[in-house]
């Protein structure tokens, strides 16, 4: 199974495998990264799973979706080139190994 | 077979849904290290409920996708799940301490405890509910049921034009499914919102095809005695169906409350701490009703996930002995084809609204006032408009309503500082 790298705010890592086809939200809270609220449930209602990508895996994880984009801009945390909702991205075999920081606000 | 002596718990929670699991989980990550028990009602692993009207139902996501945390994540966080055993019976003393009886005659003492017990389908008081082909929609196996028999159907008559019922219709119309929303009250979503945001979805849905019949009443479900085949309203005009959803909202289940001899008035009454009227007792969840924020004297039960998870972050902070967190701002959505709704605060008691939209149909966003100061927004396809005003409510600030009808100004360049 793909595995995930979860950079947290605390500074330590956690290395979690994720199921194909689910997304990165879905594994972290399933798995208890402190960090990821998602309180929504993966349906980009609450901008609250907002990730960092490593720049290895950017151009791995597909664009930015409009409205995925406009809740970016308005999420808690600082938002850079590198910021995903992690909800939008679905895990598969290429992503296997992909580095994520927890935003440190959601 | 699972063993007789009584489990000893630090807390037990009564409910494994939203606000109980993130009571416990809570719990782990404050620090709590005494045994904790969730012993839940379905024989499931605990799962999400708002996929249930959504992607589930549209056999866009499996049960497997529904799960809250994974069985490794509550042995690793030393969290008991006990599934398909719903809380039966319970005995506390004045400190807070008891023991429940569970369902298949375990029991379990315990320090604290924590009713998470949820609500109910409401019951459509009329003959015929017991037909096949009647539905509701509330648990994982309900949504199985639903799923299943919308593969099949041709009419859907859905009984409470409420965010279950528009969910579920968005869906039936997109099959082209003949379907028809019967509402007691002149408009949707009487219960939850404002006109405006009623009106924009009644449009939409009319132009998907959904009919309404507003202000109607059902007086029965006729059958042949075993399947359902129409619905008759107080009018006497039949609407035929061989679908009925009945989604015309929930009652808190109070049942271990009021054993208790706990304040219920509708829902176990808490206050801004979760704490029940017995000290040693927190509620939280669906289950639990409380002060208006805007409407003096009355009570409110605010069924939503953010408030099952917000109240169980204050119950655990209590029983964690850790500082409160900040009070929440109430939030919901809903997915109904191409529209997202959001809506933050709670416009009930509201005296002044503002409309804010680029074309009429696409988006919307009605911010709602009281005494000049913002409440609430509903908003639908406009996602910074949201989270601008979710995040001023958040701080105790407003946004100035004149200048936020220009749909062009962004909301989060107008928040400001109460008068």
């Amino acid at each position: 199974m793909p595995k995930i790298v979860f950079n947290r705010a605390d500074g330590s890592q956690q290395i979690v495998e994720a199921r194909p086809g689910a997304s990165i939200m879905d594994t972290a809270t399933r798995s208890g990264v402190p960090g990821i609220v998602a309180e929504c449930g993966g349906a980009m209602a609450c901008a609250t799973c907002h990730v960092y990508v490593a720049d290895d895996y950017l151009p791995l994880v597909g664009e930015v979706g409009e409205f995925e984009d406009e809740m970016l801009d308005d999420a808690a945390a600082e938002r850079t080139a590198n910021s995903r909702l992690s909800c939008q991205i679905r895990m598969t075999d290429e992503l296997d190994g992909i580095e994520v920081t927890v935003a440190p606000e959601q | 077979m699972s063993e007789r002596v009584p489990a000893r718990a630090g807390v037990l929670v009564a409910g494994a849904g939203e606000a109980g699991v993130r009571v416990a989980t809570t719990l782990r990550e404050l620090g709590y290290d005494r045994p904790i028990v969730l012993c839940g009602d379905e024989p499931h692993q605990p799962y999400q409920r708002p996929p249930l009207s959504k992607a589930f139902l549209d056999g866009k996501a499996v049960r497997a996708d529904l799960a809250l945390r994974t069985p490794e994540f509550f042995r690793d966080a030393g969290i008991e799940v006990r599934p398909g055993q719903r809380v039966t019976d319970v005995e506390v003393d004045d400190s807070g301490s008891g023991t429940a009886t569970c369902e298949g005659g375990d029991t379990v003492e315990f320090d604290r405890l924590v009713l998470a017990t949820g609500a109910r389908p409401r019951p459509l008081p009329v003959d015929g509910g017991g037909l096949d082909g009647v539905c509701v929609l509330r648990g994982v196996d309900d949504a199985e049921r639903l799923r299943d028999r919308l593969a099949t159907a041709g009419r859907v008559v859905i009984v409470g034009g409420g965010y279950i019922g528009l969910e579920v219709a968005a869906l039936a119309s997109a099959r082209g499914l003949a379907t028809t929303v019967v509402e007691r009250e002149d408009r949707l979503l009487s219960r939850v919102s404002a006109a405006p945001l009623s009106e924009f979805l009644a449009e939409r849905h009319r132009e998907w095809g959904v009919e309404f019949e507003l202000a109607a009443d059902v007086r029965e479900l006729v059958g042949d005695g075993h399947r359902v085949h129409d619905v008759r309203l107080a009018d006497g005009r039949l609407l035929p169906a061989d679908l009925v959803l009945v989604g015309i909202g929930a009652v808190p289940e109070t049942t271990l409350a009021e054993k208790l001899g706990l304040d219920v008035r509708r829902g176990i009454v808490v206050d801004a701490g979760c704490r029940t009227s017995h000290p040693g007792v927190w509620a939280v969840g669906d289950c639990t009703v409380r002060a208006h924020p805007h409407l003096p004297g009355e009570l409110i039960g605010v069924e939503s996930v953010q408030n099952a998870n917000d109240q169980a972050r204050a119950a655990a902070a209590a029983l964690a002995g850790a500082e409160p967190p900040r009070p929440p701002v109430p939030w919901f959505w809903s997915d109904q084809r191409d529209l997202k709704l959001q809506i933050a605060g709670i416009s009930s008691g509201y005296d002044r609204h503002v409309v804010r939209g680029t074309s009429p149909g696409a988006d919307l966003t009605v911010l709602y006032y009281r005494g000049g100061e913002l409440i609430a927004a509903e908003s639908v396809n406009r996602p910074a408009d949201f989270l601008a005003v979710k995040r001023a409510l958040g701080k105790g600030k407003t946004i100035a309503p004149e200048p936020a009808a220009d749909p062009a100004t962004p909301l989060k360049e107008l928040i400001t500082d109460r008068a």
